[in-house]
């Protein structure tokens, strides 16, 4: 797979482990040299095995108390249908992220509003709005017991 | 809760949008001086506001070619159950996110999974064996339209 190596997992490891370390102290916890690291981070940005580092952000703290899942089922006869629905949902800022599904249903996507009068302003006048939806089913968020980017290496 | 200002609001905008920002650059983003910039995010990371820093790794080279949204629905439902079923899942090391949810199902979990067999091979036997677990949906995911933070 790209020429990785065992020593390359270990040093993944370390960085998903620890992502704020430096490349001296990733090295010595993979049994290299600080300078072999490096080379070896280099390469696998460069092959794009790392994309980068990503801030989390708490949601709450910004004043979004309220999490909604919803999963999509579209009207799949119009032709165009998934990426008419795709443009324009992508243009909502309120929509976090998108994924397009194959399963019961056909696309998800994650809401962020204010409080529960900000979501229910946010599905009526833009959700709703969105074309071609044949049927919607909301999950809303109570708690989140796990949530990480970690691949098991 | 602290407040935040517009500076601030800049700050997260600047970092969620490339979480490899160190202090000078997010300064130079936002236009405060390096020291400036550092104690703004020292405090949005004491108070919280900024939890920490993810490595992105690209999962398809590293072997995880399939990402599974599952929902589960709870065959029985007591607090003992809960506690015994949110322990035993989020244990699983390829089970990435659980949330406990509201609506036609009690939990929803991301699962990567290196292809359809080894996805089948953890959904029989380490989600579908976990205590309580009744009725489960997994949707494979085809593509990731768009990925971002909360709006800051």
């Amino acid at each position: 797979m790209h020429g990785l190596d065992d020593i390359d997992r270990r040093i993944l490891r370390v960085m998903q482990d620890d992502p704020d370390l430096a490349v001296a102290d990733v090295g010595r916890r993979a049994g290299l040299s600080a300078g072999a690291c490096a080379r070896r981070i280099d390469r696998m940005e460069r092959d794009g095995v790392i994309l980068g580092w990503r801030v989390e952000i708490d949601r709450r703290a910004l004043g979004y108390a309220v999490r909604v899942f919803l999963r999509i089922t579209l009207d799949k006869i119009a032709p165009r249908a998934f990426d008419e629905f795709l443009a324009a949902a992508r243009a909502l800022p309120e929509v976090e992220s998108i994924q397009t599904l194959l399963g019961r249903v056909d696309v998800r996507m994650d809401v962020g509003a204010r409080d529960l009068a900000h979501y229910q302003e946010i599905y009526r006048t833009k959700i709703l709005a969105l074309p071609h939806i044949a049927e919607i089913e909301a999950l809303m968020l109570v708690s989140e017991l796990k949530s990480t980017d970690r691949l098991p290496l | 809760m602290i407040d935040l200002d517009d500076i601030d609001r800049a700050i997260l905008r600047a970092l969620g949008a490339d979480g490899s920002l160190n202090a000078k650059q997010v300064g130079e983003a936002v236009g405060l001086s390096q020291p400036a910039a550092w104690r703004r995010i020292r405090r949005l990371e004491e108070a919280g506001v900024i939890r920490g820093r993810r490595l992105v790794l690209d999962r398809a080279k590293l072997g995880f070619g399939v990402t599974v949204f599952v929902g589960v629905r709870l065959a029985v439902r007591g607090r003992l159950d809960l506690e015994a079923f949110e322990r035993a899942v989020t244990a699983i090391p390829e089970v990435q996110v659980v949330q406990h949810v509201l609506g036609v199902f009690d939990y929803r979990l991301r699962v990567v999974a290196r292809d359809l067999p080894d996805f089948e091979r953890i959904l029989r036997r380490r989600i579908m064996t976990l205590p309580g677990v009744g009725a489960v949906e997994s949707n494979v995911m085809l593509s990731d339209e768009k990925d971002e933070g909360p709006r800051a």
